[in-house]
């Protein structure tokens, strides 16, 4: 399968001796949904900015579709759409002008730019707005049109950077279902996010980028399998004391209705339950205490 | 590389855009350049001017129009690529075009052009406003209007420079203040070079806006300080040298690409 993005050996240091990144090598195979993520600093801007030629590179090779970015940059550029972490919109502009303007930059013709606008404004609820200013819009609409605005031109690669920072939960919830059927109609999707639960749900796989290094690059589900120990939080029915425990299991009640148990990936949820009946308690329901993949996270820069 | 119809495409989309801009700021734009040449005329043509003898046959308010109707069209394609291309840097949206395919020179010409649109506009109605004031004869109309694009294209192309350079808002005043508005005054709009001492006669012929204000007064009136053929090719000597600095600044990314 040909790579939607070949980065090899790529170094990146600023003028003031930041190295931001250090000898990467990353790979994207084409129709992947891949999540780039890393603690604020890490280089992940850096390295988006590089691939989409707003950073230049200090050392590396980096080809989009087999176009090299710095001899094929033409072609290179034409499979790529991008969607910043910052709005930068002129905020006077209308919806549909932005649309238009950015389908021209891309070379379509006025005719083809207009219902591409039209197709990508109605699949993200902005068409009944196109003819109002950016400074219009609220927050999570801004972010939609950059979306839409980034697709005009239809590209191969769809390169997000923090997509639903500051959007309410419905439409992020609509804004991922928006990047899954875009990605399952064969447009590889890159995005890096401080959600980490945003990746899980999202993507096929992973790149652990700190301090300018890829220490992790594998699929989600294999990530997640590496976990020890997962922590299940119970919600109980009647009161327990705060010093409760089950016998064999580190536990933690954080209030007089919440048990919280660590079980390790060797132990069965049974064992828990079992103890829990043995003593009468009742469970009305029970969850994840905490994104799993954020444990993994954290586990893997603290390495 | 983008094939020749996409970046003419690209090339539409940047100049349409700016056309947009210029007509949504029309009274920042288009309308003080109408009433400050009126002014001019009122001040230096009709209360001074009557005062004065003529120049070469003509009356001082004769003399100095086409001088005034060139300095708004200087001062409006240096600002015009200068605020338009700051700005565009400083809401980010300059990213989506630097992202884009399209090639550097389609980027550059993109911006002139707007500006030309622009110094075009103003030279249309301050010739009307002057019409209020003078008569306005018509030597060379082929001059005329070669050196308002000519003049337009130097002095975006200028104003280019400055915007990729510019890093606040204080960048963008410096050289329209300090620099371009005394080469304008100096230029020869309100009096002929050679009514000046021989040294400083000499030391404004390193003015190109003498060269421009001489060559537009040739189309207007048929007279001029300076030799119509040395001025053309200095001022397309500078339009080659300002098209190539800009031109490899993109390239390099000076100022817009870390």
């Amino acid at each position: 399968m040909m790579k939607a993005l070949s980065i090899k050996n790529l170094q990146k240091t600023y003028k003031n001796n930041i190295h931001a990144l250090q000898d990467v090598d990353l790979d994207v195979e084409e129709g992947d949904f891949f999540a780039l993520l890393g603690p604020n600093g890490a280089g992940k801007s850096t390295l988006i900015g590089i691939v989409t030629s707003l950073v230049t590179k200090t050392a590396g090779k980096v080809s989009i579709f087999d176009y090299d970015i710095e001899t094929d940059f033409s072609a290179a550029k034409a499979c790529i759409g991008v969607v910043p972490q910052e709005f930068n919109f002129s905020i006077f502009d209308k919806v549909i002008h932005i649309m238009m303007t950015q389908a021209g930059y891309y070379g379509l013709p006025r005719q083809i730019a207009y219902a591409r606008a039209e197709k990508y404004l109605k699949k993200l609820n902005l068409w009944d707005r196109r003819k109002q200013s950016v400074r219009s819009l609220s927050g999570g609409l801004k972010r939609r049109l950059m979306i839409a605005r980034a697709l005009v031109h239809e590209p191969k690669l769809l390169i997000l950077d923090e997509p639903t920072t500051g959007i309410d939960i419905e439409l992020r919830r609509a804004t991922w279902d928006f990047l899954q059927e875009l990605n399952q109609k064969g447009t590889t999707i890159i995005l890096t996010t401080h959600y980490l639960e945003e990746a899980e749900y999202l993507c096929k796989n992973v790149a652990i980028i700190h301090q300018g290094r890829i220490i992790e690059n594998t699929n989600v589900k294999s990530l997640i399998s590496t976990l020890d120990v997962e922590t299940f939080v119970f919600d109980l029915t009647a009161p327990l004391n705060l010093d409760f425990s089950v016998n064999g299991f580190k536990t933690y009640m954080s209030d007089s209705h919440t048990l919280e148990v660590d079980v390790p990936k060797a132990r069965s949820l049974n064992d828990v339950f079992r103890v829990l009946l043995e003593k009468n308690i009742a469970v009305k329901s029970m969850r994840n205490k905490v994104n799993r993949l954020e444990e993994l996270f954290v586990r893997l820069i603290n390495k | 590389m983008m094939i020749l119809k996409k970046q003419y495409i690209a090339y539409q989309a940047i100049v349409l855009n700016e056309i947009v801009r210029i007509l949504r700021i029309w009274s920042q734009s288009l309308l003080p350049p109408a009433i400050t040449m009126a002014l001019y005329f009122i001040i230096f043509g009709a209360l001074i001017g009557s005062q004065l003898h003529s120049i070469e046959g003509f009356s001082y308010v004769q003399y100095i129009a086409p001088g005034l109707i060139m300095m708004p069209i200087i001062t409006a394609s240096y600002v015009n690529t200068l605020g338009s291309f700051y700005m565009a840097k400083f809401h980010r949206n300059i990213e989506e075009v630097l992202v884009s395919p399209m090639p550097n020179y389609i980027i550059l010409l993109g911006y002139v052009s707007g500006s030309v649109i622009r110094a075009s506009f103003i030279g249309g109605i301050v010739t009307i406003v002057a019409l209020f004031f003078t008569h306005v004869q018509m030597h060379h109309l082929f001059f005329a209007i070669l050196i308002v694009f000519l003049a337009s294209i130097l002095f975006a192309l200028i104003g280019f420079t400055n915007a990729i350079f510019a890093k606040s808002f204080d960048d963008i005043s410096f050289v329209p203040n300090f620099i371009l508005t005394p080469l304008t005054y100096l230029g020869g709009v309100f009096y002929s070079i050679k009514l000046l001492p021989t040294v400083w006669r000499h030391v404004s012929l390193f003015n190109p806006v003498v060269y421009i204000i001489n060559v537009f007064r040739y189309g207007f009136l048929g007279i001029s300080d300076v030799n119509i053929a040395i001025a053309l090719g200095v001022i397309l000597l500078f339009i080659v040298v300002f098209f190539m600095i800009d031109l490899y600044l993109l390239r390099r990314g000076v100022g817009v690409r870390e």
